[in-house]
């Protein structure tokens, strides 16, 4: 027993189960999947970006060969389909609520950003689908767009809502401005930013896509799409098309390409093709083309931001004053308007003591797709604001970037945030000097002079970050060990790239000493989830899902206690278990034996059921405020190439704290995927709408720029484990933290490779072309001075 | 999108100006041009055949003329529909002024895409709008050469193919070139 745990359980590098299937082809995605008798879907898509909707004409379209039927806002309006409705409850200035748009799957009176879906055709075939769609006749005016946020707030801009005059569907504050005025009064210094943070599209691998089955004779609908939870989706179908049964809606799902948060949410495609299924009582399926994805995917980021840091004559922040203008889009979605405030305004002030806190939020409606949760949600935007104004106050107060940091690190613990966040524990200095140590800061003199000898800039840059993961406070797992000693973890999250199947089984492993090749998971099917499953997102599964598997574990122990009792004769209470074995007055069985009893009536004790099979929902003590704060310092080390503002990033060190490490082999491909996608922001994707007509000008590969391998260099990823105290398992949650330390990691290293050329101030993403710009810009101020 | 160009055409400028009124001339010139119709004086529809990348589609144009000063120039704006492929509009000023022997037609255009073509088509616009200008021109100067005009110019294109592929008419012949020649097409 021993041998295993040592190899398999809880902290050791086991290579992921899940990837030999995944590298053969074995993975079943949605488009895998092909039902008898199931007819194809196509949409159309809004060619403006706002307009009012005069006329639908289907007539030529229904005629086209194989096509069933062609249906708009009308049908779906005339058939009761619900409309989407966020469920944010925040709170404006003056105390009235947040204001929701009802968004029907389908648009029957406007279209309000380009790509959105107007008409959608149902044929025997995909391409006949798709060649009747060409025949629908979308009639409409076009209005004026606005696609920026700070445009949207002009006098006089485009209104997408006429019951929202001014376009701000929520301003909040945390508190009036009153008290950081005061001390901003009295600073020595006050230091000041302003930040673009660049809109990205998620891009998953696997496009947006749905297949609805009607069974006809039971009425009940099954879909299968790609879903990070699919409760959810279960949920919502349900209420806006079977008045709430959930029971007439199932939601399966085996692989998902890719979540990154854009694959948590209930988007009008799904709505449209379950309604078509239903309408139709036919299986139904809609594969989203890459266009389709860039157009009407949730995109993420997206703020402008304002910000100012009071300090003393000692270098500590007296008070932090953040202005912050989010584009939320066309339509208030679930998550879009809280972002900033739930997600950011959590770890607002990042790494470092706020005392004073004045935090003001207008999210604006434009005509573009909505923002929404994407790897990290507002917590990488709100760390990118202060590491980069904390690197700027170090130079205007003369104190070492370090130095300065280190002054205002959190140091005492639990810190209650302004925000009302207890950050439970951390050491941010020790990140800070474990990553210096690993990226040899100290020897990066005699390299910027190799840089400089061969032409070219070398800089290196830092960040430290604070995180803050676990999102809803409750989940469901059931582990199940049946008689032949197997397991089966029957989950309530969803791996989709995350690697469950192996933590959680090193998990079970170490914890009831069950080899861990028995152990299997089994997620992705609303009809074997336990009830209150929420699903994965926001860096939980592994504190609220793991923690959930421990605590039914240690039921399934117990019971297996009494039948150990029973099988050795003895008292429970003498009955110990340790490494998979139960013991007891000299003799033991193994929790396998124990399992095949448990199925055995006949030899389990009177009184007791059947089985080893316990469902636990965890729900955490500290509620939404007591979630895990991962954190750590990232170190980027680039070379700019002066002529030509090409960045080539040269090294890069994660200093982690992520709790206790699970598997390192697995977060150590969590920092890296997360500093990949930090990197790509910071470096060159970035999504472009046409401030004129609206239209999404990166809308594919060929004008939206992803990451490449050859952008990136080696990752050095290290960890600084601190369990953290709000969950036993001690983790806190690794999936985001790299989004949070790479960007500003990366633009401070930029900043200090062109620190001699005189360039302040860069905004990403820093393609050739900025870069070239800001040192030609630095160079003609500096000749007119 | 912006475009400005010009063209020299070794005839006179009033013989460009009678060749800009030339139906056959102009279908004939225009890449993917399939149908002209004339609505009012001074409004005409068209219907082209065009290509832009990985978008194709029939576009339906409307075109409506103003500032008419013959023979030397005139104003055009113009939208077209191209169904699920998307729609544009724009807006064209045009004039010809006389070079020696020849005549310089200048055109600076305005127009706007939307839909599939200015997501995926955006960044081949302005390369296959010159192209298709540059098809025109080159039709056009050839018909015109054709039909007895002024010859001999060392300017003059050679002659270019009779007819014009469909596939090789891109969308933005339509809102820039295209709109500058379709209303001439039955002025």
């Amino acid at each position: 027993m021993e041998a295993f745990t040592e190899k398999f359980g809880i902290g050791q590098p086991v290579r992921r189960k899940e990837d030999q299937r995944l590298l053969i082809g074995g993975g079943v995605y949605t488009d895998d999947i092909n039902i008898e008798g199931q007819v194809h879907l196509a949409f159309l898509r809004a060619p403006y970006a706002h307009a009012r909707i005069n006329h639908i004409d289907t007539t030529a379209a229904a005629q086209a060969p194989g096509v069933l039927a062609v249906f708009t806002g009308r049908d779906l309006e005339k058939d009761g389909v619900g409309r989407v409705e966020s469920n944010i409850n925040l709170k404006q200035l003056d105390g009235t609520p947040i204001f929701k748009t009802q968004r029907l799957a389908l648009p029957t009176d406007k279209v309000r950003f380009a790509g959105e879906p107007v008409a959608m055709v149902v044929a025997e075939t995909a391409f006949q689908a798709a060649d009747a769609v060409e025949l629908i006749i979308f009639d409409a005016d076009q209005l004026p767009a606005v696609v920026t946020a700070r445009a949207a707030g002009a006098q006089g801009a485009a209104v997408l809502h006429d019951e929202l005059p001014d376009n701000c569907a929520l301003h909040w504050q945390n508190d009036t401005p009153d008290a950081y005025d005061a001390v901003a009064a009295k600073a020595h210094k006050i230091v000041s930013i302003a930040l673009t943070n660049n809109r990205v599209v998620p891009v998953p691998m696997e496009p947006k896509c749905c297949i609805a089955e009607m069974n006809p004779g039971t009425g009940r609908l099954t879909i299968y799409a790609p879903f990070q939870g699919g409760r959810r989706v279960q949920g919502a179908v349900a209420d806006l098309l079977f008045d709430g049964e959930r029971d007439k809606v199932r939601h399966v799902s085996d692989n998902t390409g890719g979540g990154f948060g854009t694959r948590s949410k209930i988007y009008p495609e799904i709505i449209a093709v379950c309604y078509a299924a239903k309408s139709l009582g036919r299986t139904v399926k809609w594969l989203g083309d890459r266009s389709e994805t860039f157009v009407s995917d949730l995109h993420g980021r997206d703020q402008v931001n304002s910000a100012q840091l009071a300090f003393d004559a000692d270098g500590k922040i007296l008070g932090y004053r953040l202005e912050t203008l989010v584009n939320i889009g066309a339509w208030v979605t679930e998550n879009g308007a809280r972002l900033a405030i739930d997600g950011g305004g959590r770890i607002v002030g990042g790494a470092y003591d706020i005392p004073v806190l004045y935090y003001s939020c207008r999210n604006m409606m434009t005509n573009t797709v909505s923002t929404d949760t994407y790897r990290g949600a507002g917590r990488p935007e709100a760390n990118y604001i202060v590491e980069r104004l904390m690197e700027k106050a170090a130079h205007e107060l003369g104190i070492d970037p370090q130095e300065l940091r280190r002054r205002n690190f959190i140091k005492t613990f639990p810190y209650t945030t302004q925000m009302g966040m207890k950050v439970d524990c951390g050491d941010f200095a020790a990140c800070m000097d474990m990553a210096l140590a690993n990226s040899d800061w100290a020897g990066f003199g005699p390299r910027a002079a190799r840089s400089q000898a061969g032409g070219k800039l070398r800089g290196i840059g830092l960040a430290s970050f604070l995180e803050g993961a676990g999102g809803r406070p409750e989940e469901t797992m059931r582990v199940q060990i049946q008689e032949d000693g197997s397991v089966n973890i029957i989950c309530g999250t969803f791996s989709h790239g995350q690697g469950h199947g192996t933590v959680y089984s090193q998990i079970v492993s170490e914890k009831m000493g069950v080899p861990f090749t028995a152990i299997d998971l089994i997620q992705g099917d609303t009809d074997t989830a336990p009830a209150g499953a929420s699903g994965t997102y926001g860096s939980r599964s592994s504190q609220m899902g793991g923690v959930a598997i421990i605590r039914a574990c240690d039921i399934i122990i117990e019971k297996g206690k009494v039948i150990a009792s029973h099988l050795l004769q003895a008292d429970t209470a003498e009955v110990t278990f340790e490494a998979g074995t139960f013991s007891a007055r000299g003799g033991s069985v193994t929790m396998a034996e124990v399992a095949k009893a448990a199925h055995d009536t006949r030899r389990l004790p009177d009184g007791l059921q059947p089985g080893l099979d316990e469902t636990y929902h965890y729900t955490r003590d500290g509620g939404r405020d007591d979630q895990s704060f991962p954190n750590g310092c990232h170190i980027c080390e680039v070379e700019v190439d002066p002529e030509t503002g090409a960045v080539e990033m040269l090294a890069y060190s994660a200093a982690d704290d992520c709790g206790t490490v699970l598997n390192p082999l697995i977060v150590h491909g969590q920092v890296h995927g997360g500093v990949a996608q930090g990197i790509g922001q910071a470096l060159c994707e970035h999504t472009v709408y046409d401030e004129e007509t609206g239209q999404l000008l990166t809308g594919s590969f060929m004008d939206y720029g992803m990451p490449r391998a050859h952008h990136l260099s080696h990752m050095a990823a290290e960890f600084n484990p601190i369990p953290s105290t709000n969950n036993e398992l001690g983790v806190k949650g690794a999936g985001e933290a790299g989004c949070c330390g790479a960007p500003p990691a990366f633009v401070n290293a930029v900043l200090d490779a062109l620190s001699s050329l005189g360039v302040k101030h860069l905004d990403m993403p820093l393609t050739p072309n900025n870069i070239w710009r800001a040192i030609h810009q630095a160079k003609a101020e500096g000749e007119t001075h | 999108m912006d475009m400005t160009g010009e063209q020299r055409i070794a005839a006179p400028r009033q013989a460009v100006w009678d060749a800009l009124n030339d139906a056959d001339a102009l279908k004939a010139a225009l890449p993917g041009c399939e149908e002209v119709n004339k609505i009012s004086d001074t409004e005409f529809s068209a219907k082209l055949k065009l290509v832009v990348g990985p978008v194709k589609a029939q576009f339906s144009g409307q075109v409506t003329l103003s500032d008419i000063d013959a023979p030397n120039g005139y104003t055009l704006a113009g939208q077209g529909s191209g169904g699920a492929a998307g729609f544009g509009k724009g807006e064209a000023k045009v004039t010809l002024t006389d070079d020696g022997e020849g005549t310089v037609i200048s055109y600076t255009v305005h127009a706007t895409v939307g839909g599939k073509l200015a997501q995926i088509g955006q960044r081949l616009i302005d390369a296959t709008a010159k192209k298709m200008a540059r098809q025109f021109f080159e039709s056009f100067a050839a018909y015109l050469e054709a039909e007895g005009a002024p010859a001999g110019e060392a300017a003059a294109p050679a002659p270019a193919p009779a007819k014009v592929a469909g596939g090789q008419g891109l969308f933005w012949g339509m809102m820039g070139v295209a709109l500058v020649i379709l209303w001439v097409v039955n002025h």
